[in-house]
């Protein structure tokens, strides 16, 4: 496990954390709206925004004066990334074998 | 990289890459010579990958043979058209293990096409990722600490219904 993913487990241990990334799930949200949700102070809940923007789960954009949070697409997408990679790889290594001059047979 | 909001979560790995052989070589290389090729960094045993194989037909296993003597399934030949056609169960869960149940398991098609000059196009897909469930979430490393894994999982989900 990657320090990334580290974060990203640190973050979802927080109930408040892991009900502010299911608000989220309905679309984005500015800070103010989504702070009328909990029943906690609004620098808090900017507080475990930053947790969760540091692990990569959510993102914000600037909106006028206001920070609108929504969720980090690619953090739900890494399997997909890791076998992007794994075929890169494989396919490479198999074109390699495959146009080689003089390929040694196998039974 | 996908950045779109929107975006089709479960959208398969697509690949193409052209050979300089005919089809009928780049599918056996592909599946009968595997072990030639596949990266040997990349299997599921405890001890170091020995030789990989794809058995020939349909059902046949996917497996790796270690250097301590262990078989490690991690796959079947579920359509098997030489030299056209293969697609594989990719049968290895989040945990880095086998996973017996095929509805649990994504799966990789490979075609092989002529093309002009004797080269041949593969076209690689590996999709149903979804099917992986918790290895589909962020964390690929299953990890079971409280709220963690869990409610990851359930997000992921939620996720995937609601981008479809």
């Amino acid at each position: 496990m990657n320090a990334y993913q580290e974060k990203q487990l640190d973050a979802l241990g927080d109930a408040t954390r892991r009900a502010i990334l299911g608000r989220l799930l309905k679309g984005p949200l500015p800070v103010g709206e989504l702070a009328r949700d909990f029943p906690i102070s609004r620098p808090a809940i900017s507080q475990h925004l930053r947790v969760l923007k540091d692990a990569h789960l959510v993102m914000d954009r600037a909106a006028g004066t206001r920070r609108v949070y929504a969720l980090n697409p690619e953090a739900f997408d890494s399997l997909r990334e890791f076998f992007d990679h794994v075929w890169t790889q494989a396919l490479a290594a198999f074109k390699k074998k495959v146009e080689e001059r003089r390929p040694k047979e196998r039974r | 990289m996908t950045t779109m909001a929107d975006q089709e979560t479960d959208a398969p790995v697509r690949k193409t890459i052209s050979v300089n052989a005919s089809p009928e070589r780049a599918f056996r290389v592909f599946t009968a010579e595997f072990d030639s090729w596949w990266p040997r960094s990349h299997h599921i045993g405890k001890a170091p990958m020995k030789r990989a194989i794809i058995e020939g037909a349909v059902g046949g296993r996917c497996y790796s043979e270690q250097t301590d003597g262990t078989d490690c399934d991690w796959g079947t030949v579920l359509v098997w058209e030489p030299p056209r056609r293969v697609v594989l169960a990719w049968q290895i869960t989040d945990k880095w293990q086998y996973e017996p149940d095929l509805a649990k398991s994504s799966e990789v098609e490979i075609r092989f096409t002529p093309e002009p000059g004797g080269l041949t196009r593969v076209d690689l897909e590996h999709r149903h990722l979804h099917r992986h469930g918790a290895g589909a979430a962020t964390v690929r490393t299953a990890i079971d600490s409280p709220g963690g894994w869990g409610s990851l999982l359930d997000l992921f989900r939620t996720y995937v219904e609601q981008s479809k």
